[in-house]
């Protein structure tokens, strides 16, 4: 099964889910007062429920089984992951998961120093003495500019201080 | 119509407006010459700054500059290292980067400056006279057109911008329409599709949205693909920056026709810069002779001027239905819609008349905004260049971690990067698979304004029947369905007519 398959059909079933709550779901929760007005809050699911599901068969008979035309110059082709840095990405993107769970208990200046140097490790940089200090500059500078700059609140130290 | 310019004249060269244009940029031909950062990512990441900023002529204004400074940067890295950050730079590179290699890349930079500056210029003249025009006719339209009108443009969208395959467009479209139904809406005090989950209820950010589905993918394809970052050594020595008169006599009525063709292409919903550079390209190779024609693709000073002035026009031109009728044209000018509606200013029709300040101030800033390029830009090309240096193992954290920041800094909160994360993977994966994600974000960002039509319009009627009994929304749905039919009759005629060769050999 190609990919661009794989993916409408996820957006078929996405589109039936999406119908049953509007159509079901909605319909059962609604107030009585509701019933005698024209435009509910599940009118637009219902009709993009119904659109969403025929253009998801159309896609997924479009597409077909027959391997996808060749993959455009810049285009990444998937089918050969193994030949990119998967590794890099793969890492790069739990350490955002990582920078996401971290950022409120230690703090804007930790996590983000820890994001751009680890950031710049996956990557292959070895050079820790030019690393470390652009990290950290770098986080106090983003602190600076968005809290005393932008007056947007960023927790900068961790949860005990 | 006076006093509006006026007034706008008057914002925008007030010395706050003018440090935003300069800023705005700078920002964005630094960032714009990055590779794989276009600027639909550098907007989308200046979007805080800008609902920060709070007074929205000044912000748009600063969006704006960013907008040019990108294209503008965009076409330098085309020219310097063949690696255009953005499609609408693209045809740019084919006779740029020739250039560059023949020892002529100050030159070709000039050029390419000012068929920038000028396709810009007389796109904002065009604009001054289009905008008004088109918003008083919009001013007719009622709930029931607005509705059609969005569908039109929804529709032309995944018929022209999708890469060739109207229904992988479509489908992006629905879903972006399906994501923009969740939470709670401006009708209804209920949440909806949020399955219980609290961080759901008001919706999905649409600036996480932005990021998710294109500065991210393109994050991750410089992980994957080292070729793409790959800068060489061309970072280095740029000089003689002079073109010579022949070369102007050459290049000026190129610049001049293209000027128009591409504001009129820009100004269609869906076309925008790509597709008018590439047919500015090809228009002035058909109409060159001889010799001229067979220096496309080698270097040819016109094939460079066409797709620079053409996609810097095409760029004005879909400003026109964003003021005028609140569509976006472009996944660009649809993060400027959201910006401007966080901005708590609505375009429409109505703009023009309720804030005429702000209207006129964006209108006068694009001159102002194409001289700053020209004038701060031309001296600093060679410093700029050197920016292509940056190695990717310090790139591409910078550009994750500013991709994170503008999310995380709208909300201040956490689970919103979580969001970014897998909405960006999710994206990532479609952009393998050639679905388009530009009509994803369209539909998302129309989704709101469509549904809140569509209601007005049936409360209106009662039903469903004004798509009938309005003879314009009715003619407007027509065109609708046309524009998504029409690729795939044109197919089908193309397949006859290849037939009937056959038959006849």
């Amino acid at each position: 099964m190609t990919l661009d398959r794989a993916i409408s059909g996820l957006f078929l079933l996405l589109c039936l889910i999406y119908g049953y709550t509007a159509f079901v779901t909605m319909e059962a929760n609604l107030l009585p007062f509701e019933l005698n007005m024209t435009f509910l809050p599940n009118t637009m699911p219902k009709w993009l429920s119904v659109l969403g599901v025929i253009i998801g068969l159309v896609v997924v008979v479009q597409t077909g089984p027959k391997a996808q035309a060749e993959i455009d110059e810049g285009e990444i082709d998937y089918r050969n992951l193994r030949q990119y840095k998967l590794a890099q990405a793969i890492f790069l993107l739990g350490l955002m998961i990582a920078y996401a769970l971290l950022l409120r208990p230690i703090g804007f200046i930790a996590a983000t120093t820890l994001f751009l140097a680890g950031g710049g490790m996956i990557l292959g940089e070895r050079n820790y003495k030019l690393l470390l200090p652009i990290a950290i500059f770098t986080a106090f500078l983003i602190w600076y500019l968005v809290q005393e700059l932008l007056g947007i609140f960023l927790r900068p130290w961790p949860w005990f201080i | 119509m006076l006093e509006g310019i006026l007034q706008g004249l008057e914002a925008a060269i007030s010395l706050q407006n003018l440090i935003m244009v300069v800023a705005g940029c700078l920002l964005g031909t630094f960032i714009g010459m990055l590779p794989g950062l276009g600027p639909m990512s550098i907007i989308a990441i200046m979007i805080p700054v800008a609902i920060k900023i709070g007074d929205p002529s000044a912000a748009l204004i600063l969006l704006a500059g960013v907008y040019y400074g990108a294209i503008f940067g965009g076409s330098t890295s085309s020219i310097l290292i063949n690696a255009p950050g953005i499609a609408g730079t693209v045809a740019t590179a084919f006779d740029g980067y020739p250039m560059a290699r023949k020892g002529l890349a100050g030159k070709a930079l000039t050029i390419a400056a000012i068929a920038s500056f000028t396709g810009g210029t007389v796109g904002a003249i065009l604009l001054m006279g289009f905008a008004p025009a088109l918003a008083t006719v919009a001013l007719l339209f009622h709930s029931a057109e607005y509705f059609a009108l969005m569908i039109v443009g929804l529709s032309a969208i995944a018929a022209f911008a999708g890469t060739g395959n109207v229904a992988k467009a479509l489908m992006m479209t629905v879903l972006g329409l399906v994501l923009a139904t969740l939470g709670e809406s401006a009708q209804f005090n209920a949440p909806r599709f949020t399955m219980g989950i609290q961080d759901l209820q008001s919706g999905i950010s649409f600036i996480t949205l932005a990021m998710a589905l294109f500065a991210l993918p393109e994050a991750l394809y410089l992980v994957l693909d080292p070729k793409r970052s790959n800068t060489g050594g061309a970072g280095g020595e740029i000089k003689d920056l002079r073109i010579t008169k022949t070369e102007a006599k050459l290049i000026a009525p190129v610049i001049g026709r293209q000027s128009i063709q591409g504001f009129l292409i820009g100004v269609m919903p869906g076309a925008g810069a790509t597709i008018a550079s590439f047919l500015g390209y090809a228009v002035e190779r058909n109409i060159a002779k001889g010799d001229e024609q067979a220096e496309f693709g080698k270097g040819s000073v016109k094939g460079l001027a066409a797709p620079e002035t053409a996609n810097n026009a095409a760029c004005t031109g879909s400003f026109v239905p964003l003021l005028t009728l609140g569509i976006p044209g472009s996944g660009t000018t649809a993060i400027l819609l959201g910006a401007l509606i966080a901005l708590n200013v609505t375009p429409g029709p109505r703009m023009m008349v309720d804030n005429p300040t702000i209207f006129w101030a964006v209108i006068i800033s694009m001159y102002v905004g194409n001289v700053v390029l020209l004038i701060l830009n031309l001296p600093l090309i060679p410093y700029i260049a050197k920016l292509l240096l940056v190695p990717r193992n310090y790139l591409i954290p910078f550009i994750l971690f500013f991709t994170m920041m503008g999310s995380y800094i709208g909300q201040n909160n956490a689970t919103e990067l979580l969001m970014l994360t897998s909405m960006g993977v999710a994206a990532t994966i479609m952009r393998f698979a050639g679905f388009p994600l530009a009509p994803m974000l369209i539909g998302f960002i129309l989704g709101q304004m469509l549904e809140d039509n569509f209601a007005r319009a049936m409360n209106l009627t009662d039903g469903v029947s004004f798509m009938w009994e309005r003879p314009m929304t009715t003619a407007l749905l027509v065109l609708a369905i046309v524009l998504i039919f029409l690729p795939s009759i044109r197919e089908q005629l193309a397949k006859l007519r290849c037939k009937g060769v056959a038959d006849g050999d």
